[in-house]
């Protein structure tokens, strides 16, 4: 929806060239008998750049509506994921490239806050941290120079991270899906 | 009453005690100099045409956005030196700087020019702060401000093509004239002293009239403190044909949408009779900020837009 500049505020939602961004700060300057100055300070809500642009008196931006969904989680196809929202039953697909590599964090059933804009899924917020078991613990390898007290298992939704050599199989691992890395062991088996 | 506004209106209470103290300051001047205070509608038939400045339309009357017209009809029967403190209200004008109800002083003085007013305004400035045991140093944001008389003047041209470049009084373009202003020209000016800006380019002459020997500059005047735009002054128009020719031009660019204003009649047939005058609008909130070293609009105002 097409709006005038002066009615964008904080948390106002605009689509600019197809890409949507996030207000975070207007800055208004007018010289008393001139055009009013809008400098806009917003964030771009696929990738988390900054952007900041000047607008002036009259011009009109895009509004547009984003909304955030809590969403489950279902399957894997070819190329793209299935989740559901929670509150209407819907299923969305997700394109694979969207997620990228935190998609080796993806287990069935986990909780996701999807962003939507006119229905469609536009990004996908894993949790900071998930929960996952142990199902193939190696051997120190000899590729993993790093330290002796270092190794690699393979996590059950097919991830690999590097973890202490005290952890073992059907181990549940607490993981930063940020970072990709361990961050401690919830249950021992 | 939540806590929060508790916790906020105790923050702000000495700025709103000082601000008291600098509205019966000014009041002290302006009767020394012989001045009637006046008071004039807010709820008004028309406001003066100005292309970007956006009346609140109620019910098909307006709210006051200056108190200029009605000030100068007072002029116009022969009332001689007049102010007044009100409030003005402008749809849109929101942020560091400006809440859309806001608070004018505007005074004109007979027989004076932009000039004049110039100098009214420097001495009313140091006797307001004199009132309030600041004497002619203020601090302001970390920058100690000299208000001393004198204070600096440029001109339009002057600033322009030491800070931008160019000569918008010789170059017609308005749209670059708003942001370099703001960009270039006001970030050049002195951070200790107040800045005096003089003679606009005819198209931004509002109500002001052609300098007499350089009609392509307006004798109007901006007073900057701080980066702060304290007040705007003009030497009066009062060529009625000349003022209904702006205000039609005016009319025309802003168009008959939602903000369509009528022609004001009243004050333009009043003009016949006004008498050469000065006048000056001052931004009382911006004052009361300077002399309070007040950051925000929000710390000077009890109940800003938001919060009303």
């Amino acid at each position: 929806m097409s709006i005038e500049i002066s009615e964008v505020s904080r948390n106002t939602k605009l689509l600019i060239d197809g890409v949507p961004f996030a207000v975070e700060d207007v800055n208004f300057v007018k010289p008393g008998k001139g055009r009013a100055i809008y400098r806009l300070k917003m964030r771009n809500l696929l990738d988390g750049n900054p952007r900041e642009t000047t607008y002036h008196s009259g011009e009109r931006v895009e509004e547009v509506h984003i909304a955030s969904h809590d969403m489950q989680y279902l399957y894997a196809e070819s190329d793209h994921y299935v989740f559901m929202d929670n509150e209407s039953y819907e299923q969305h697909s997700v394109s694979k490239d969207m997620i990228g590599s935190k998609a080796q964090f993806l287990k069935e059933g986990l909780m996701v806050t999807a962003l939507t804009m006119h229905d469609n899924v536009i990004g996908v917020d894993l949790p900071k941290f998930v929960e996952l078991a142990v199902v193939e613990s190696a051997m120190t390898t000899k590729t993993d120079t790093v330290t002796a007290q270092q190794k690699v298992v393979v996590l059950e939704t097919g991830a690999t991270v590097n973890v202490p050599t005290f952890v073992k199989e059907r181990d549940i691992l607490k993981i930063d899906t940020r970072t990709g890395t361990y961050v401690e062991r919830v249950t021992k088996k | 009453m939540s806590r929060a506004e508790t916790s906020r209106l105790k923050q702000i209470k000495a700025n709103l005690e000082r601000r008291a103290l600098i509205l019966d300051s000014i009041r002290a001047f302006f009767k020394s100099e012989g001045f009637l205070e006046v008071e004039t509608p807010l709820l008004l038939p028309h406001v003066a045409p100005e292309q970007f400045i956006t009346p609140f339309a109620v019910n098909g009357w307006f709210l006051s956005t200056s108190p200029e017209m009605h000030m100068k009809r007072l002029l116009a029967a022969g009332y001689g030196n007049v102010f007044q403190i009100t409030h003005c209200f402008r749809k849109g004008e929101r942020g560091q700087l400006h809440n859309p109800e806001f608070t004018m002083l505007e005074w004109y003085r007979v027989d004076a020019d932009y000039l004049g007013i110039v100098e009214d305004t420097e001495r009313l400035v140091l006797a307001v702060a004199g009132d309030l045991g600041l004497g002619s140093t203020i601090r302001y944001q970390g920058q100690d401000i000299d208000l001393t008389r004198p204070w600096p003047r440029t001109t339009i041209s002057k600033a322009f093509r030491k800070s931008a470049g160019w000569d918008p009084a010789l170059q017609h373009d308005p749209e670059r004239f708003d942001l370099d202003l703001v960009d270039k020209v006001m970030p050049g000016f002195s951070a200790n002293r107040p800045t005096v800006l003089l003679d606009y380019p005819a198209a931004n002459a509002s109500m002001a009239r052609l300098k007499p020997g350089d009609r392509k500059v307006a004798e109007r005047a901006e007073v900057f403190i701080a980066g702060l735009e304290l007040a705007n002054a003009y030497s009066e128009l009062t060529d009625a044909a000349e003022l209904e020719k702006r205000f039609r031009e005016v009319l025309e660019k802003t168009g008959d949408g939602e903000g369509h204003r009528p022609m004001p009649r009243r004050f333009l047939k009043a003009m016949a009779d006004l008498p050469a005058c000065g006048g000056i609008a001052l931004g009382v909130d911006r004052l009361v900020m300077l002399l309070c070293n007040a950051a925000a609009i929000d710390e000077v105002v009890a109940f800003p837009r938001e919060l009303a």
